[in-house]
């Protein structure tokens, strides 16, 4: 039998971004909370302590920050006729565990996503058709503006601290920035990064091609910084280890250092950690939430946790499992193409050139998760799909994040994998590289979904999630693209050689490489309840007391790195549940 | 002389320092002033491996790095004592990974780790089908090999012209990624001795900060590794 905690007005599970923005901004308004992390406690010191963390292969390697598949993982297959294996041992994408999730261990880059993008099928449907349009494709509009989320953009990035160059304030084109980004109501909080060497010769070979370089937004402070809550972060050090890491130096954004430390001195929040939710409870008429049931490592028992008001922030894969377990929202069934719960998961399509230059050094080992030098001449924005034949865009990016050399050793196509040539092609190579990154949107399809299980089950007995995904033609035109544009701008270089990896035709979803921790979808946001397991205010739909934080409500993904507009929208949900939710609550659509 | 098996052959030695003589001054230096310097390689005992198996991780590091030409070999690097002590730990019983069935090892390999078996499993396993391969094909195990026909004995288990069965598939895979984490992992892990991976390639290892290097463009780094635990070299 299940233990009853004492009732709280709100409870949010997950204690990462957007469990703690809300957390934050529900405090704020006096009310009672609890978050429940499944993972364990973690603060910059003594966790991520110097000189400990930069660890690669304790972190980057074995992974330490990272979920751990025996106790939380899902299975995984390529098309509806596959039996779905278990992700045994991480690969692919890497979940975070522990207080700050994700937002601990990522490299910090961030981004607002293009105009297109918020209204990609009205988009699509004004200029070329909707005959451009892929029949398997489920398109959809994001159900809210960029005029209204600006404001929640500038927020979140005020308080994670972002380093960054304007290019586009209030309309007006401000050189040295993005000229392609929507219109910002002020600039970043802090000014740009410096660049390292590939960063610079990137920019330059952009340039002499006529596109139109500036420096990478990121979550890394170029100086001493205070944020609204009164947190402070550190000028960044650039010493390689963002990504996988949490930050020894108070330098990168995370929600250790944007918003726990002074969230944890309210006496009306509580978090308690090692308390995994197996399931949101509903009430017998089944319109709302009653609580969550947790399971509590310590005592070793279910809890059950009443609340009127219940956050899912858990990463976006947990976020659905929990609502598929839970009965919320119709699961989504392919044959059909109706349901929402587990429609449109999607990725990111990437890709690159490695060029190799004998005489000159980069020292790689000096950098941050988001150095560099980016373009978007090849956005969303920018592309006539009808002409060029997919629906999407990419941003590219060169700025070296680590030379951690298990991990990052780079060697001309040839090199043998081992033996004396590979000895003797690390003492070459090593720190005569660099790479140009293609990051690029992913669209949803019918056939990219997620549900439960019918064979594995996790420690708890509960069925494992069950991923079918597979990379689509459309997506891989898109990458194509980018690398028959990138070739000339990559060969006016001069490197002594180089080497590209974009996904050709025919490419299949391989979980062994580490690609991106950008899963999206499943819980999508929308203006229909037969298309979106969620509203515009991140509200469930047929359970008015829920609402979903996270890169699951992202209809398809953008052609950016998702935090940016994970932040955005914690905050105009908060802001709904402020203003409009806690005085009378109701479905707000 | 005949070597023993599974020690790196005197030849390998002899050739490491004749051809090495920076790198043995570095290993000098790291132990004078690392006061607990570690026995040599061939008094070390193993936690975790059995004689046969250590015998093989020392003769296949040695080819997979050799010690000949320029920079450490693994042998020099003690990358089968890094080796040991991962599969001893919890890297060595996939303690953080999904191990429940149904398994189907034979999937594609595109659908990543399928095995029932642990890597220490896969080693204790694979050593013994590898070995019997080497005796069948080659007439002697693998750790008594010349070098040439070790080389191509491991190119044989890289393309698995043996057909080893599903369950072991990954044992190269492991094989290789392990002796490459203990040639560059910090020392403390036991491989790596002396930083000299590191200061092989010019990875300046745990020194963490570089902020009046970011601009320097084109400019080598000039300050060598320290380690975790304030190493120098």
């Amino acid at each position: 039998m299940a233990r009853t905690a004492k009732k709280k007005d709100v409870v949010i599970v997950g204690l990462g971004w957007t469990g703690s923005i809300l957390g934050m901004e529900l405090a704020n308004e006096g009310l009672e909370i609890v978050a429940l992390e499944r993972g364990h406690d973690q603060n910059t010191v003594p966790d991520f302590q110097y000189p400990n963390m930069i660890d690669e292969l304790k972190y980057g390697v074995r992974l330490g920050m990272m979920q751990k598949p025996r106790n939380s993982t899902l299975t995984i297959r390529r098309n509806v006729d596959e039996a779905a294996l278990p992700y045994r041992s991480l690969g692919s994408f890497l979940p975070g565990i522990g207080v700050g999730g994700a937002g601990t261990h990522w490299n910090g880059l961030n981004w607002r996503p293009q105009l297109s993008e918020y209204r990609l099928r009205s988009h699509v449907e004004e200029r070329w058709g909707a005959g451009i349009i892929p029949e398997d494709m489920n398109l959809q509009d994001y159900p809210v503006s960029y005029e209204e989320l600006e404001p929640f953009f500038d927020r979140f990035e005020h308080v994670a601290g972002i380093s960054g160059k304007a290019g586009n304030l209030n309309g007006k084109k401000i050189e040295g920035g993005n000229p392609f980004e929507a219109p910002r109501s002020r600039e970043y909080p802090m000014p740009p990064m410096p660049v390292t060497w590939d960063g610079a010769k990137f920019a330059e070979a952009a340039k002499a091609a006529g596109c139109h370089p500036f420096p990478s937004p990121g979550g890394i402070a170029s100086q001493a910084y205070v944020n609204e809550y009164g947190m402070q972060m550190g000028p960044c050090n650039h010493c390689g280890f963002c990504e996988r890491y949490g930050c020894y130096n108070y330098s990168k954004s995370s929600p250790q250092t944007a918003i726990l430390d002074a969230l944890k001195r309210k006496p009306n929040f509580e978090y308690r950690t090692h308390a995994e939710v197996l399931k949101i409870e509903m009430a017998p008429d089944g319109k709302t939430a009653t609580g969550v049931t947790y399971f509590d490592e310590k005592a070793g028992e279910e809890v059950f946790q009443p609340a009127d008001l219940v956050i899912l922030a858990a990463y976006q894969l947990h976020n659905v499992h929990l609502m598929l377990l839970s009965g919320i929202g119709q699961p989504f069934d392919p044959a059909t193409n109706e349901g929402v719960t587990g429609r449109s998961y999607a990725y990111q399509m990437n890709g690159g050139y490695t060029m190799f230059f004998k005489d000159e050094v980069f020292n790689p080992f000096i950098g941050t998760g988001a150095n560099g030098m980016s373009i978007d001449d090849f956005g969303m924005d920018n592309i006539d799909f009808g002409r060029e034949g997919f629906i999407g865009g990419a941003y590219w990016r060169a700025g070296q994040s680590n030379g951690q050399p298990i991990r990052s050793m780079a060697l001309p196509a040839g090199t043998p994998t081992w033996g004396a040539g590979w000895k003797k092609g690390i003492g070459e190579w090593y720190g005569h590289s660099m790479s140009i990154g293609s990051h690029g949107s992913h669209m949803s399809y019918r056939g990219n979904y997620l549900d439960l299980d019918p064979t594995y089950k996790d420690r708890h007995g509960r069925p494992l999630m069950r991923m079918t995904f597979n990379w689509q033609p459309n997506d891989i035109r898109m990458t194509q693209f980018m690398k028959s544009k990138m070739e000339p701008i990559a060969k006016s270089m001069n490197p002594t050689s180089m080497q590209e990896g974009f996904k050709k035709d025919g490419a299949m979803y391989d979980v062994r490489p580490y690609q991106t921790t950008h899963n999206v979808g499943g819980t999508v946001m929308g203006d229909n309840p037969k298309t979106s397991a969620i509203n515009r205010y991140l509200q469930a739909w047929d359970k008015h007391n829920i609402f979903v934080m996270g890169a699951g409500a992202f209809p398809q993904n953008t052609q950016y790195n998702p935090t940016g507009m994970v932040g955005g929208l914690a905050y105009w949900a908060a802001h709904a549940i402020r203003t409009q939710y806690l005085s009378n609550p109701r479905p707000l659509v | 002389m005949r070597d023993v098996p599974g020690l790196p052959s005197r030849r390998s030695f002899l050739k490491a320092s004749a051809a090495s003589a920076a790198v043995v001054g570095v290993v000098m230096q790291a132990k004078a002033e690392t006061p607990s310097a570690p026995p040599p390689i061939e008094e070390y005992q193993p936690v975790c491996l059995k004689p046969t198996e250590w015998a093989f991780v020392m003769a296949a590091t040695a080819r997979l790095i050799p010690s000949e030409g320029e920079g450490p070999g693994a042998i020099e690097a003690r990358v089968p004592v890094f080796i040991d002590k991962e599969l001893a730990g919890g890297f060595g019983e996939a303690a953080d990974w999904y191990m429940e069935g149904p398994h189907d090892a034979a999937a594609h390999p595109f659908r990543g780790w399928q095995s029932p078996l642990t890597p220490l499993q896969i080693y204790q396993q694979g050593i013994p089908v590898f070995d019997a391969w080497c005796q069948q094909t080659h007439g002697k195990i693998f750790a008594e090999l010349d070098a040439a026909t070790q080389d191509k004995a491991l190119t044989s288990l890289q393309k698995d012209e043996m057909k080893i069965k599903p369950e072991l598939r990954d044992f190269f895979t492991i094989l290789l990624q392990n002796t490459k984490e203990g040639y560059f992992a910090d020392p403390m892990y036991g491989g790596n001795h002396g930083m000299q991976a590191w200061k092989y390639i010019g990875f300046p290892g745990a020194r963490g900060s570089y902020k009046e290097w970011v601009l320097k463009h084109n400019v080598a780094y000039p300050l060598g590794p320290v380690s975790i635990s304030g190493e120098r070299a």
